[in-house]
Parts: C-alpha cells; sequence; structure tokens
C-alpha cells in the first residue's frame, strides 16, 4: 500500500527535522546579530537598529517554538478525547472535579464551535455546572499557542506563572459557580437532550496518525496565527526601538490601582488571540506596566472572550453569562493585585 | 452505503465533508452523503465534532483524516 509507505515517510520527515530544528534555534541570536550588524551595517543601539534586530529574531524565533511545541500538543491531544475527560469527571466530588477539570481542560481537544456539544455532554452525564464551567474557563484561557508566546518572550518564569494562575482562577471560578446553584439559569431545553449510547474505543489510533495529528494541528494552528504573530511582534519591535522606558508606567504601573479592573473591562471585546496579545504585552512590560497588570489583561483578552459567550449564550440565560463574566473578572482581577502586590 | 457528517457548521466541519465527497468521486464508491446540524441529532452520536457516520457507526470523530485514509476506511 502507497499510504503505509506515505504515513511511515512522515514519521522519518520528523526525525530528519528535530536536528534541524534544534540548529536553527541554537544559531538564531549569532545569525541575527550578524545580519544586523555585520551584514547591514547599522549603527549599533540606534532605534531602527534595535526595532529591526527584535523583529528578525523574535519572529523566526517564536514561529520555531510554535511549530515545534503545537506538533507536540498535536500528539498529546491524539490521547485525549472528549468523551474521556467526560468519564474522567463523572462522579466527581466538587473541589477534586473542579481541579481536575480545570487541568483536563488544558489538553483535551478544543475549540469555540466544540463548546456546546462538549457543555450538553457533560450536563446530560450529571456533571455538575461548577465542574463543567471548570473546564469552559481553562480550556480556552490556558492554551498551548499562548504559553508558547509567553515562554518565548518572557521567559519560563511567567508562562509558568500565566498556566498556575489561570488554573486557580479557573477551579475558584468553577466552585463558586458551582455553590451558587445556578442550574435555574440554564436553557431549559439542554436538560432534555438525550444522547445515545456513545462507544469509546472506535478509533484505535496508530503512531503514524498520531504523528499525522501533530502535523495537522500545526498547519491548522500556525497556518491561523502566523500573521496575528508577526504583526503583534511587529508593533512590539517598533515600539522596543521608539517608545521611551517607562512611558506606562504611569497608565498601567502598579500604584495607579485601578489599571488591573481597567485593563480586564478593556480586555472583554478585545478578541485578539493569544498570537497578536502576546507580544503587545511584553513590549508594554518593558516599558513599565506591572506585571500583574499586563497578567490580568492578557488573561482578559484570552480568556473572556466575547464570541465565546454569544456562542455560550444558546445553552445559558443572560444572567449567567453576565455572572460568569463577573466572577471570572473578579478572580483575573485578584491575580493583578496580587502580582502588582508581591512584585 | 449511508454517510453522514456531523458538525454544527465549524470550518473543520466542511473540510471533513469536502474531503469524504473527494474520497467517495476518487473511487467512485456509491454512497449517499447527508450532513447532520442539529445538535440534539448530534448529540445522539456523539459529543465531539466533526464526526464521520457510516452505516450507523461511528468510524472518525474529532479531526479530519486525509482523502487517502477516508479511503481507506471507506472501502474497507
Amino acid at each position: 500500500m502507497n499510504t503505509k509507505i506515505f504515513k511511515s515517510g512522515r514519521t522519518r520527515f520528523v526525525i530528519l527535522l528535530l536536528p534541524l530544528w534544534f540548529l536553527t534555534y541554537h544559531f538564531l541570536q549569532p545569525a541575527t546579530d550578524w545580519i544586523t550588524d555585520d551584514l547591514l551595517k547599522l549603527t549599533k543601539g540606534a532605534h531602527f537598529t534595535e526595532t529591526f534586530r527584535f523583529f528578525i529574531f523574535e519572529v523566526p524565533k517564536v514561529m520555531l517554538l510554535l511549530v515545534l511545541i503545537i506538533f507536540a500538543v498535536g500528539i498529546v491531544r491524539s490521547f485525549f478525547t472528549a468523551e474521556r475527560t467526560r468519564k474522567a469527571l463523572e462522579g466527581r466530588k466538587t473541589f477534586t472535579g473542579n481541579v481536575m477539570a480545570a487541568a483536563l481542560g488544558i489538553v483535551t481537544p478544543f475549540c469555540s464551535c466544540s463548546a456546546i456539544p462538549l457543555f450538553l455532554g457533560f450536563v446530560e452525564s450529571g456533571i455538575p455546572l461548577g465542574i463543567t464551567f471548570s473546564f469552559l474557563i481553562a480550556a480556552p484561557m490556558i492554551n498551548e499557542v499562548a504559553v508558547i508566546l509567553l515562554y518565548g518572550l518572557f521567559g519560563w518564569q511567567t508562562a509558568l506563572i500565566y498556566v498556575v494562575t489561570g488554573l486557580f482562577v479557573a477551579i475558584i471560578a468553577g466552585w463558586i459557580i458551582g455553590r451558587l446553584k445556578l442550574e435555574k439559569w440554564v436553557e431549559p431545553w439542554v436538560y432534555e437532550i438525550q444522547t445515545g449510547e456513545q462507544d469509546e474505543n472506535l478509533e484505535k489510533l496508530t503512531f503514524e496518525t498520531r504523528i499525522g495529528m501533530g502535523f495537522d494541528a500545526v498547519k491548522e494552528i500556525v497556518g491561523k496565527v502566523w500573521l496575528y504573530v508577526v504583526l503583534g511582534i511587529a508593533v512590539g519591535a517598533a515600539a522596543h526601538g521608539y517608545v521611551p522606558e517607562e512611558f506606562m508606567a504611569s497608565l498601567m504601573g502598579k500604584t495607579t490601582w485601578y489599571s488591573v479592573p481597567l485593563s480586564i473591562l478593556i480586555g472583554i471585546p478585545l478578541y485578539s488571540n493569544a498570537a497578536g496579545i502576546v507580544p503587545i504585552v511584553s513590549v508594554l512590560i518593558e516599558k513599565g506596566a506591572s506585571l500583574g497588570t499586563a497578567l490580568a489583561f492578557m488573561m482578559s483578552v484570552i480568556g473572556l472572550s466575547l464570541p465565546e459567550m454569544v456562542i455560550l449564550r444558546k445553552v445559558l440565560k443572560l444572567p449567567m453569562i453576565l455572572t460568569f463574566i463577573a466572577i471570572v473578572g473578579t478572580g483575573i482581577m485578584l491575580v493583578g493585585f496580587l502580582f502588582n502586590y508581591v512584585f | 452505503m449511508e454517510i453522514k457528517v456531523l458538525g454544527t457548521g465549524c470550518p473543520k466541519c466542511k473540510a471533513l465533508e469536502n474531503a469524504t465527497r473527494e474520497a467517495i468521486e476518487k473511487n467512485s464508491i456509491d454512497a449517499n452523503i447527508t450532513k447532520v446540524t442539529d445538535i440534539t441529532e448530534i448529540m445522539k452520536v456523539t459529543m465531539t465534532t466533526p464526526a464521520l457516520v457510516v452505516d450507523g457507526k461511528v468510524v472518525v470523530k474529532g479531526r479530519v483524516p486525509s482523502v487517502n485514509e477516508l479511503t481507506e476506511l471507506l472501502t474497507k
């Protein structure tokens, strides 16, 4: 069968590409400096030079990270399905269930169009509303693109802080929603849904298929976000070179208390994806914005998105949506204040 | 054979439908494709979209296989 050769060819392709990836990544900084200083002979320290250097270094770096990690995440996700996640959450006690739901939200394949079937499936099998929400908060907020960009532009500490505080917000917000007993604000038809026997082990995926799913994930996600990454870094690079230091300190610094709630409010309707927002936020911080404020802004933009609310409106009544925004928003605000206070 | 493409209309669902049609035409398989977009109908079968149901059996869910792989699945 020629499909077999084609598939194993892909595995071989990956083995060949990996060392090439590491070489390119390793020599990116010297190559950038060589192009900037030796090839183009730009004046060191000039506004344009530093903008240029930032841009031609960050774009390939972030792209390399995106391709590798999304590929890996694509393979990891092939081991998780919504059905399996649901099974794992069935019958869990409130707090444990919230923690598990938030954690599974990171690894279970999720896109905004799968939110409704997932919600229905969870409710139908008796998973409490609060646990379902822990999942629905974590899944979009802690996504691989956001984490990769944070790692690439801020370092692993910030990426880790983002993941941990994101989980915290998802767990606590879901737990509170569960305690409030808001089932009355779920559209009644949701409870009338009947699901049939859903057979679980229908597909035995081979290793080659999983590699293929990694490739598909790269094609799909990188194809969708690359332009935002380039634009975001371009804006970031321009600000890096031209905007004076401490420019953002008065507006988004830690001494202005209202900067946190204000950034969250601005963040809700701003539905940029992580790819566009993180490079800009990285420069905001460089120019004096505080970490807490920037973190709150980012979580609000990525985690509280208007399009998702519109989709969820099909299954949730308006007061439920507003309560959801209020609780998650408050959680994010606490994170923002905490980090402004600590750092 | 009876083929159903389940999905609420997201880009992946359309991609799955197109790939399935291509696989059928290429191999001149005698099949009838219907699209299921009603969420209550979809939920009876699966909670992961897009999904492909062949003669009442779910063969693919949550991903869009290549035309080659679909051909293999449909000619089996």
